[in-house]
C-alpha cells in the first residue's frame, strides 16, 4: 500500500515565483478624477504643443504625406522604383534576353524584343520594356536575374497614386533615367572600340 | 400674431442649423483633435472642386464630413433576413429625434426685441410691428424646463434597445441589454446632480438659472461637484468612449446597430454628435452662465468698478448668441479631448463607478446642497 505522504515539501509545493506586481489601487487612482486630470494634461500638452508648430507653420506630425513628399528614410538598399541603365549614348542596356519576365514570380514584366542593327555589339534591344507595378511584389529577382545590369531598383517608391490601374505601367520613358557613367559606386565599363564583326567569305 | 410665428420660425431655423452645423463640426473637431494628439495630420484628402476649374477647396479636411453624408445616404440599405419590420425603422428616429428636441428648452441668447434691433429710422416697419414686445431666445421657455430635459432624453434609451431587439442579431441584443442598464444607471446620478442644481438656482426654468449666474457667480464655482457628476454620466449617456461598452467593436462589431446600414446608420452616429453638442449646451446652461458674458446687461457693459459702456441692442444679442456658441464648443472638444484619452472600462467597473460611486456622491451633495440652503436661506 502508498505509505501517506508525510514530507510536507512533497504534499505542499513551494509557492510560485510571481513575476507580476498585484494591482493595487489606493484612495488617489479610485478617485479617478486625478488620474484622469494627469492623462488629460498629457494628451493636452501633446496637442498645443502640435497646434503650436502647426500655426506657426512647421509640421506637428511625424507622418509624411505620401505622394507629394518623399521620406528622407529611406534607406540605400531599398527596393523600389525600377530603373533601366544607360549606355552613354543614351539607349538602355538592356539586350531583352527576357530573364528577369521569366524569374518573375508576379509576371509582370514584359519585352518585346526587336533588332538593333544600328548597333553591332549589342544586336538585341527591346522595343518593349514594361512592368506592371499593379502586380509588382518588389522582390528584387529581376536585378538579380539580369547579366548585364541593365535593371536596377532605385530607393524611392515609384510614383504610383492614381485612380486606374491600366495607368501603373512602368513604359522605358519612366524607367530610364540611371547612368551608370555617372555612378561611382559601379561605373560603366569603359567599352573597347567596336570591331565589327568579320565579314564571312 | 404674424411676427410671433416669424420670430419663432426664426428661433427654430437657427436652433437646427445650429445644432447640424455643430454635429458636422464636431466630426470634424473629433478627427483633427485625435490626429494632433497622436502626432498624426488627420484626414485633409477631401475637397471640391469648383466647376470649370482647377481649383480644389480642402480647407484642412473640412469637407470629409459632406463625404460622409453623401456616402451614407448612397449606400445601399441593407435589411437584415429576419427583422421586426416596424420597431427596426422606427429605432433610428427614436434615438435621433429626442436629442434635436431637448435643445428645445435650452436658451441660446438673451431676450430678443425685435423691434430694437435695428433703428427705426431704417427699418420703420420692423419697429411698427414689434414695438416693445420681448422674447427669450429659446424655442419653448418652458417653467419645467429641467424635468423636459430629463423625460425627453429618457427617450432615447427606448430607441437603442429597440434597435438591438428588432435586428434580431445576439450582438446587437447584447448591445442593446448593457445601453439600457448602462443609460438607466446613469441617468439616476444624472438626475440627482441635476435637482441639486435645481436647489441651488431655486428654479427649473433653464432661463432663469442662466440669469441667477449672470447676476451671481457661474455655477461651477458654486456646485463644483455636480459639475463633475453631471458630466460624467451625460457623457455615459452618450455611449462615447470611456463609456462605449454599448457599441465596442472589438467585441460587439457595432453593438446594437450592428445590422443597420446607410443613413439609418448615419442616424445614429450623427445623433451621437448632435448630443455631443446637446450636452455642451447643457453644461454651458448649468455650469458656465449660458450665454451670458460676464458684466454684460441688456443695457451694455456694466463693469463692477461703476464703468458702463452702453451698446446697441444689435450687438449685445450678437454677443450673447456668440458666447453661447464660443462656450459650447470648448466645452464639446473638452469632451473630445476625454474622449481620445481616457481607456474604457470594463462592465462591472462601469456599474460599480455608476452605482457605488457617482450616486452616492451625487445623493451626498444633494442632502449637503439641501442642508447649506435650509441652514443659509
Amino acid at each position: 500500500m502508498n505509505k501517506p505522504l508525510s514530507n510536507p515539501k512533497l504534499t505542499r509545493p513551494k509557492p510560485r515565483k510571481q513575476y507580476w506586481n498585484e494591482p493595487t489601487l489606493g484612495w488617489y487612482e479610485k478617485a479617478f478624477i486625478f488620474e484622469i486630470v494627469r492623462g488629460l494634461m498629457i494628451t493636452g500638452g501633446v496637442f498645443f504643443s502640435n497646434m503650436g508648430k502647426w500655426l506657426t507653420g512647421r509640421k506637428g506630425a511625424l507622418t509624411a504625406y505620401y505622394p507629394e513628399e518623399v521620406r528622407a528614410d529611406y534607406s540605400p538598399n531599398n527596393r523600389g522604383r525600377h530603373v533601366l541603365t544607360t549606355r552613354p549614348n543614351g539607349e538602355v542596356q538592356c539586350v531583352a534576353c527576357n530573364l528577369c519576365a521569366t524569374i518573375c514570380p508576379a509576371y509582370c514584366i514584359e519585352i518585346v524584343a526587336a533588332p538593333n542593327r544600328a548597333e553591332p555589339a549589342h544586336p538585341k534591344s527591346p522595343l518593349r520594356f514594361e512592368i506592371d507595378y499593379a502586380r509588382c511584389i518588389f522582390c528584387g529577382f529581376c536585378v538579380e536575374a539580369c547579366p548585364e545590369d541593365a535593371i536596377r531598383m532605385a530607393k524611392e517608391v515609384p510614383e504610383l497614386p492614381g485612380f486606374d490601374r491600366d495607368a501603373m505601367w512602368g513604359k522605358v520613358d519612366m524607367l530610364k533615367g540611371w547612368q551608370p557613367a555617372r555612378d561611382p559606386l559601379k561605373s560603366y565599363p569603359v567599352a573597347a572600340p567596336a570591331t565589327p564583326p568579320k565579314a564571312q567569305p | 400674431m404674424m411676427g410671433d410665428l416669424l420670430v419663432h420660425g426664426l428661433f427654430m431655423l437657427y436652433v437646427i442649423a445650429f445644432l447640424m452645423g455643430m454635429a458636422t463640426i464636431f466630426t470634424w473637431v473629433e478627427r483633427k483633435q485625435s490626429a494632433l494628439m497622436s502626432d498624426r495630420i488627420g484626414a485633409n484628402r477631401a475637397y471640391i472642386r469648383i466647376p470649370f476649374t482647377q481649383v480644389k477647396l480642402v480647407w484642412m479636411g473640412l469637407f470629409h464630413g459632406l463625404a460622409d453624408g453623401a456616402k451614407m445616404l448612397l449606400k445601399e440599405n441593407f435589411t437584415p433576413a429576419t427583422y421586426d419590420r416596424f420597431c427596426y425603422h422606427l429605432a433610428p428616429w427614436l434615438v435621433a429625434v429626442p436629442v434635436l428636441v431637448v435643445f428645445a428648452v435650452i436658451p441660446f441668447g438673451g431676450a430678443l426685441q425685435p423691434g430694437h434691433l435695428f433703428s427705426a429710422e431704417w427699418f420703420p416697419g420692423l419697429a411698427a410691428a414689434f414695438g416693445d414686445r420681448s422674447y427669450p431666445m429659446q424655442i419653448a421657455s418652458l417653467d419645467a424646463g429641467i424635468l423636459f430635459v430629463l423625460a425627453i432624453s429618457g427617450i432615447g434609451i427606448l430607441g437603442t434597445m429597440l434597435a438591438g431587439w428588432s435586428s434580431n442579431n445576439k450582438f446587437s441584443m447584447l448591445g442593446a441589454a448593457r445601453a439600457a442598464s448602462q443609460m438607466i444607471s446613469y441617468e439616476i446620478a444624472m438626475g440627482l446632480a441635476l435637482i441639486a442644481m435645481v436647489v441651488t438656482y431655486g428654479t427649473l426654468d433653464l432661463n432663469q438659472m442662466v440669469q441667477w449666474q449672470q447676476q451671481g457667480v457661474w455655477g461651477i464655482f458654486v456646485q463644483p461637484l455636480a459639475f463633475l457628476l453631471f458630466l460624467t454620466a451625460a457623457i455615459a449617456e452618450n455611449k462615447r468612449v470611456p463609456f462605449d461598452l454599448p457599441e465596442c467593436e472589438s467585441e460587439l462589431i457595432s453593438g446594437y446597430f450592428t445590422e443597420y446600414t446607410s443613413m439609418k446608420m448615419g442616424l445614429f452616429l450623427l445623433s451621437e454628435f448632435i448630443e455631443v453638442v446637446v450636452i455642451s449646451a447643457l453644461v454651458v446652461t448649468l455650469f458656465f452662465g449660458g450665454y451670458s458674458v460676464p458684466w454684460l446687461t441688456a443695457g451694455g457693459f456694466v463693469f463692477p468698478g461703476g464703468g458702463t459702456w452702453e451698446l446697441p441692442h444689435l450687438v449685445v444679442v450678437v454677443l450673447q448668441v456668440l458666447a453661447f456658441t464660443v462656450k459650447v464648443f470648448i466645452v464639446g472638444c473638452f469632451q473630445i479631448q476625454v474622449r481620445w484619452t481616457l481607456p474604457r472600462f470594463r462592465f462591472d467597473q462601469l456599474m460599480d463607478l455608476g452605482w457605488k460611486f457617482l450616486l452616492p456622491l451625487a445623493a451626498a451633495n444633494l442632502v449637503i446642497t439641501a442642508i447649506v440652503h435650509w441652514a443659509l436661506l
